[in-house]
This record gives C-alpha cells, structure tokens and sequence, in this order.
C-alpha cells in the first residue's frame, strides 16, 4: 500500500467507516465521481442561463424555427449507442481481453466522432444561416451550453486514443484499468447530459 | 505580435503605482539575490517547490496567504486615508480611476488570495494528521492546486505594474464588466486569475473530500472524528458544488467579453441580473467555505485549552452540516433591491434567519466547554474570546439585514460594509489566526511567541472595533460604499476614526512578523520536545514536531472522539497493552514538479489571453497539456522510504507520550 497506510485486516462485523483508509482502486473512482459531480453542476448553470434566455432571441431566429429534430435524433443515437459500446469496452479491460477492448473502444470513437459530426455540421448550418451566438441572447445560451458538451465530448475522444495507447506501451497495469474505468464514468456522464440538452433544448423548443 | 501589449502598458504617470513597482521589485531581486548567494535553490526545489507532502504544501498555502495579506492590506490603508482625506472640497490623492481599481483589488485579494488560501492551508496541514493517515487522497494533485492558485497570485499582482485592474468591484458585476463600459485588461486580469486559481481550489476540495470520507485511520468512523475534519468535510462539499458554478459564469462573461456573446449585455436580450444570481449562488456557500473551518478550529482550540471534550459533540456535527445545506438557499440576500416579488424576498429573509439558528447552537456549545473548564489563557483562546464577542454582533447585523425592507434602507451602504468585515474579520482573520498559532508547534516544533501572539491579538481586536464600528454608524446616517469622495463633512471625524482602526490593525499585521522572527530567534527556547506542547486530545498531538514526512508509521488504532486524550488517559492507568513498532520501509509518493510546470504554463496563457497574444496562448496550452500528458505515462511515482530511517523517526508510542 502507498500513502494511505498498511493493508488491515478486518473480521466481519466491522463497519466500512471504521475498517481503515480505502485501497487505492476506491479512492481513485471516488474522487473521479466527485469530479463529475462538480462537472454536472457546470453544467447545471449553463441549463438555467439557457432557460432564463431561451425565449430571449432578439426578434431574431427562435428556436423552433431552427432546430432539426430528425438531425438531432440520430445525433443521439449516435452517442447513445457509443456508451453501449463503451460500456462492453470498459468490460473487456476488467477481463483484460485487449481484443475487444480494440474492437469495442474503436467504434465508441467512431460513434463519438460521428456525433461531433452532425454537431458541427448543424452549427455550421445556423451560423450561416445567420444564426450565430452573437445573434442574441438566446443563441448565445445555446452555443455555450451545447458546445460546452459538444467540447467535452472532444475531450473525451482525445482520452480515449490516449487511453488506447496506453493499453498498448503500458498494458492491463492497474494504473491503466483505473483510468479506463473512469473514463467509462465520464462518457456515461456526458450521456446523462445529453439527454438534458435532448429534452430541455431540442424537444422544449416550440 | 504582441496584441494590446505595448510599453504604454506599463503606468509611469502614476508615481504612486510606480514606487510600489520599484519597492516589490526590490524586495524581489534581494530575496532572489539572497538565495542565490546562499545556495537555497536546490533545497527549496527538492524540499518545497516539488514535494508533495501536503504538511509542506499546508505551509506553502499559508505563507502565501500571509504575503498577500500585506497586498490585500495596503490597499486598505488606501482606501481608509482617502475616505479620512476627501470630504467637502478635498480631492484626496487618489483619483477616481485609481481609486476603483484599489477597492476591487483589494476585495478579491482579501478573499481569493488570502482567506482562501490560508484556509486552504491549515485544512491541508491538519486533516491528514487528525484523520491519521500519512497524505491526502491525491498528492500530487494538491501541489497542481496550489501551484494554480500561486499562478492566479502572479497574474493579479502583475496587473498593478502591467496594465490595470478592474474596476468594477470584487464580483465585477455587468453590465459595466462587459467589453463596451470596460474596455481594458482589467476586467480580463481579474477574470483569468480567478479562472485559473479556482480551478486549482476545485481540485483541492475534490482532492480534501475524498480524503475525509476514504482516508481515515482504522476505527475511525464518522462520529469519532475531530470536529475540524468535519466542518473541513462541509466545507470541501460546498468547494465542489459551488466553484463549478463561478467557473461557469465567468466562462459566460469571457464569452461576452471574448467572442460577442449577449448574456449578460443590455442589448439582443442579455441579462445582467442573471449574472448577478449566479455569481451569488456560488458567493454564498464561499462565505461558509471560509468560516467553517475556522468554526472548527474554534471548536479544537476550545476543548483543548479547557482541558475538557467539547460539549455537544453530536450537535456540533448536526448544525455544520444544517449550515452546509442552508447555505445555498439564501443567496437572493445579496440583492433584495433586484425588485423580485415580496413572496421571493420573503422567503429569502426567512432562510437567512433559519441560518443563524444553528450558528447559534455553535456559539452555545463554545461558551458550555469553557464554562467549568479549566481555561487556559494561550495565543489560541484569546483569537476564540474575541471571536465570541465580535461574532455575535456581526451576526445579529446580519440577521437585521436579512429583513428585506430593512435591507432596502441597508442595502450598498457602509453598514453592510461593516457586516461583513465583522463576520470575516472576525470570524476567518481571528479563526486562521488562532490555528496558526494552535498548529506552528507541530508544523515547525516550537511554539510561537506568547506575549507577541497576545499583542498581535489586542492590536486585531482594537483595530477591528475603532476601523468598523464607526462604519456601521456612517451606513446608518447615509454613507455608501465604493465613495472616492463625499461632499458631508459630517462624516469626515468617524472616516478618521476608522482610519486609526486601520492603522492599529496595521500594527497588528507588523506584529505578526515580529512574532514570526523572534519566535524563530529564540526557537531553542520555545522547543517543542513531547510532540504535544497544549495537552492536545486529537491524533496529531501523537506524533513528534515536526511530524515525519510520513506522519504515521503504524496507523493509530481509533476507539471513541479524542482518540489520544482517551489514549493518554488509558495510558495513566496502565491498561494499554505495548503495540509492536512497525519496523518495515514505507511507500510515499515521489516528488514532482508537474505543478509548478502545470502552472507556468497556465500562467502564460492567462497573460498571453489578457493581452490577447494568441501564438502565446498556444504555447501556453500546448505546454501545459504536454506537461500533463508526460506525466500520463509516468509509472514508479512512489518512493521507498528505507527501514532503518523509519526507525530513526521512532518515538515513543503514545503510551510514552503521555
């Protein structure tokens, strides 16, 4: 054992509060689920600016004339089904079976790209339809709350091909396990968030 | 190719900036000078700069904080001399664009980068060692964050000789903080170093919460900790549930102010007021992120210097969570005059209230452990008396402004000025000082200077009263804050008064480092040999002074609160039975500097943002994602401490001890 202290041996009957510092596994996924916590709440406040703004457009574009939702349904799809496979590839490192962690992990980056994809390409479509963030305030709580997620959905891609050539030079070490399973915690995390733009930006939009 | 930067930047019309930049430098240059002669560099490298054991990085905390202290405190020594100076036809010696900046500096200084900081550091300091374990839950994640935060201490402080600060108050409000009515640095200064040094805050209440709730000696479950560790516990929470928020919102102003955004401008739907609603649900929790460890360091000096357990253990533990909770229900507060509906205030008014009730019960259990207690009259305990005192009164200011129809006649005025001085002076300032008196002895194994420490306090407790009572007066008969001038001359004897206050503080404040020097002077004098100089009741009491890098050798085996009073107490009456000493090597974690990389890296970009020089910022980033990705791929981060030193460090158990 490392800073926390000596490994303990405890008889039944010892409550886990008393039974002594955490190995280190524990600790490490705990503080990561902290970390999403605090992430979540970043979120939480660019929700309620989108919410107090998202009727203010300015006489400008409104947000039913501009969403797409057919565009935004297979854009969920998309990163739903990238936590699926997600969820197989975080699996395949617990039987540390590099095969399907590959196969597994390489179509969550697909998904996950294939999702920035059709992001990008609807931004792309508003700003030149003249609806960019400087529009209104709307579209300002729009762009920043997406984006937000839309950035740390890049963020998590650029993890995810480190993570995999770390599974390659460093194998199945425990450092490495410990990392991929937080990063399966951050994806899943990015998913809860979608589903609040889905429901909140996109389907609230009329 | 150097954006908005030019020598223009540098203010050499203003002599008053000038002779500050020249003084600082100075000073610099000879500590640099000094320790380069001496040949300190390596140890500081190897001993300070990268380690990573959170005893050092406790320390590190504090000093800083002390540092910026003396920042912090000269802008209000300004502050005060001009308000003396400049009523009816005066002008004073600061003009208004000066003056506006040294109220902003001076409020984000005092908060961010003083408050926080030494609060920081005693949690940092203590909690390992109370919680008897050998280091926080991620080691070298505690010196990225403090290293951050000293990022955000470099890049304030550079804008009084680079540029400008903000002049827009220490929440730096829109829409006058938007790019169209605050179109320089300063604004951009205040941002990024606040960005910067909160993220490293973030990581250290994630880091500390982690701690508290996995890293506990064996035995010690919830209700036998010491009370420090869970008013620390409360106020890591609301680090991690309230930091994202002020990040958040200052990324929604850079936005605006950055890339053309409307969400806090008045044209194209923006909304001031929402800012003004998220920067004060993140504002309000922080007020309790400082107090309430000084809560629990009140709460440890108190039962300590009675000699008695503190009363109403279970109770304590109940009204700082309730706090902790309460906390984010009455941040409308801060603004009653927005015009929300009766209904909204009303409520607000009445949580505001709700929230004295379990300070209260504090306040009774303080009193009720030194009443039939054996007091001794100590450093500590005089900061805990006049906390008592002062405390009580800027509560009840409080609670008066809590009444939404009294706060509209309140509201803005120095009254409120005097409010929160008093609960943060004599709350935090009184709270930090007493823990650093309480804990000097085990940090660097002497004891302080007592009759010092006594002045110290006097000159604190005096100053306070004769610098904030008068203010609370002056906010009744109509004077507001932030006033560069006031055309009453009514006011002007009060405004001197309150001036005299700042000077005695002053005196305080030199004191301290009188104390500081002498107490290191004569440190063979004041040694602190047992290891448990106050007849402490908690577990860092067991260790030597100063305690070992890995604190611990055998974990402590925790059977009831007060583990080492009880321990001692069995010891009297011979009924512990000798443990076997642990006589193996120990694990640490390696130094590193990735935190002081990490952070010059975060420190260009936030300069090279500032003065929007973008090849900068991409070396910023791009340096300081390399230094992070390098250490991705580091293995072997521990070090092995050998057998035979571990037992060099062997002391007597605490059987002996007592």
């Amino acid at each position: 054992m490392s800073a926390a202290g000596e490994v303990l041996e405890f008889g039944a009957g010892v409550p886990l509060s008393e039974q002594g510092p955490a190995p280190t596994r524990v600790v490490a996924g705990f503080g990561f689920w902290l970390f999403l916590l605090s992430d979540i709440i970043l979120f939480s406040a660019l929700f309620a600016a989108y919410a107090v703004l998202s009727g203010a457009s300015a006489d400008g574009p409104t947000a039913a004339e501009l969403f797409d939702k057919k565009h935004v349904f297979l854009e969920t799809l998309c990163l739903l089904a990238s936590s699926v496979t997600c969820g197989f590839g975080a699996l395949a490192v617990v039987r540390s079976d590099s095969r399907a962690l590959y196969l597994w992990m390489i179509a969550t980056l697909v998904l996950g790209a294939a999702f920035l994809r059709l992001e990008a390409s609807e931004f792309a479509r508003m700003v030149a339809a003249g609806a960019g963030p400087s529009h209104s305030a709307f579209l300002s709580a729009f762009f920043a709350l997406v984006g937000t997620h839309g950035l740390h959905v890049t963020l998590g891609l650029a993890w995810l091909v480190i993570m995999l050539l770390q599974a390659a030079t460093l194998g199945f070490q425990p450092m490495v396990a410990r990392r991929f399973f937080c990063f399966a915690l951050f994806w899943h995390a990015l998913d809860i968030v979608w589903i609040g733009v889905f429901t909140i930006v996109y389907l609230g939009a009329h | 190719m150097l954006g908005r930067l030019s020598l223009a930047a540098i203010p050499f019309d203003q002599p008053i900036v000038m002779v500050t930049c020249g003084t600082v430098g100075a000073v610099l240059v000879t500590v640099m000078a000094l320790v380069t002669f001496k040949g300190w560099w390596p140890y500081l490298w190897r001993e300070w700069i990268t380690s990573v054991d959170h005893k050092r990085i406790g320390v590190m905390y504090m000093i800083l904080a002390l540092v910026m202290l003396v920042r912090g405190f000269s802008d209000a020594i300004m502050m005060r001399s001009q308000q003396a100076l400049a009523a009816g036809h005066a002008a004073g010696y600061l003009p208004p664009e000066h003056f506006d900046q040294i109220f902003s500096a001076h409020g984000t200084i005092m908060i961010f980068f003083v408050a926080m900081p030494f609060v920081i550091g005693l949690m940092n300091f203590a909690l390992p060692l109370q919680l008897g374990v050998r280091d926080v839950a991620f080691p070298m994640l505690n010196s990225v964050s403090f290293w951050l935060t000293a990022a955000g201490v470099l890049l304030v402080n550079l804008s009084l000789f680079v540029g400008e600060f903000a002049r827009t108050g220490w929440l730096a409000y829109p829409p006058l903080s938007e790019l169209a009515y605050s179109p320089g640095v300063g604004v951009d200064y205040y941002l990024w170093s606040l960005q910067i040094s909160g993220l490293g805050t973030l990581l250290s209440g994630i880091n500390l919460t982690t701690t508290i709730l996995k890293l506990r000696a064996p035995g010690m479950g919830y209700m036998r900790m010491p009370v420090f560790c869970w008013t620390a516990l409360a106020s890591n929470l609301l680090i991690v549930a309230a930091f994202p928020v002020l990040t958040a919102t200052f990324g929604m102003l850079l936005l605006d102010r950055y890339c053309g955004f409307h969400f806090f401008t008045n044209d194209l739907g923006g909304n001031p007021m929402m800012y003004i609603n998220l920067i004060w649900i993140w504002g309000h929790p922080e007020v309790y992120i400082l107090i309430l460890p000084c809560f629990g360091v009140f709460s440890e000096v108190v039962a300590t210097f009675s000699g008695k357990p503190l009363f109403g253990y279970r109770s304590m533990v109940l009204a700082t969570m309730a706090i902790c909770v309460l906390s984010f229900m009455v941040w409308l507060h801060h603004f009653f005059t927005m015009g929300a509906s009766a209904g909204v205030n009303g409520f607000f008014g009445i949580m505001s209230m709700v929230i004295a009730v379990p300070t209260g019960v504090k306040v009774f259990n303080w009193l009720f452990t030194l009443y039939g207690g054996r007091v001794r009259f100590t450093v500590p305990i005089y900061w805990t008396l006049g906390f008592i005192v002062t405390f009580v009164i800027g509560g009840m200011t409080g609670v008066l402004q809590a009444i939404p129809p009294a706060d509209f006649v309140l509201h803005n005025s120095l009254f409120l000025i005097a409010h929160f001085h008093n609960v943060i002076i004599g709350g935090v300032v009184f709270g930090v000082m007493a823990g650093y008196n309480y804990w000097f002895p085990k940090a660097f194994g002497f004891k302080l200077n007592e009759p010092l420490g006594k002045a110290v306090f006097w000159c604190w407790f005096v100053g306070f009263y004769l610098a904030f009572m008068p203010l609370y007066a002056l906010g009744l008969m109509g004077a507001t804050r932030r006033m560069q001038h006031y055309p009453n001359v009514h006011w002007q004897p009060l405004m001197v008064v309150a001036f005299c206050g700042a000077v005695v503080i002053f005196c305080g404040i030199a004191l301290t480092v009188v104390q500081l020097a002498v107490s290191i002077r004569r440190r063979d004098r004041h040694r602190d040999l047992t290891g448990d100089p106050w007849d402490g009741r908690t577990l860092e009491w067991s260790m030597p002074s100063p305690p070992p890098a890995w604190n611990f050798t055998h974990l402590p085996r925790v059977e009831q609160p007060d583990a080492f009073w009880a321990a001692k107490q069995a010891a009297k009456s011979s009924q512990v039975p000798e443990r076997p000493g642990y006589s193996g090597p120990i694990h640490m974690p390696r130094n590193t500097p990735i935190g002081i990389f990490i952070a010059f890296f975060a420190f260009i970009l936030g300069f090279a943002l500032i003065w929007r020089i973008d090849w900068l910022a991409v070396i910023g980033l791009v340096g300081a994602l390399a230094v992070a990705l390098r250490q991705f791929w580091q293995t072997g981060r521990e070090v092995e401490i050998p057998a035979e030193e571990v037992a060099a460090f062997e002391r007597p158990t605490m059987r002996e001890a007592a």
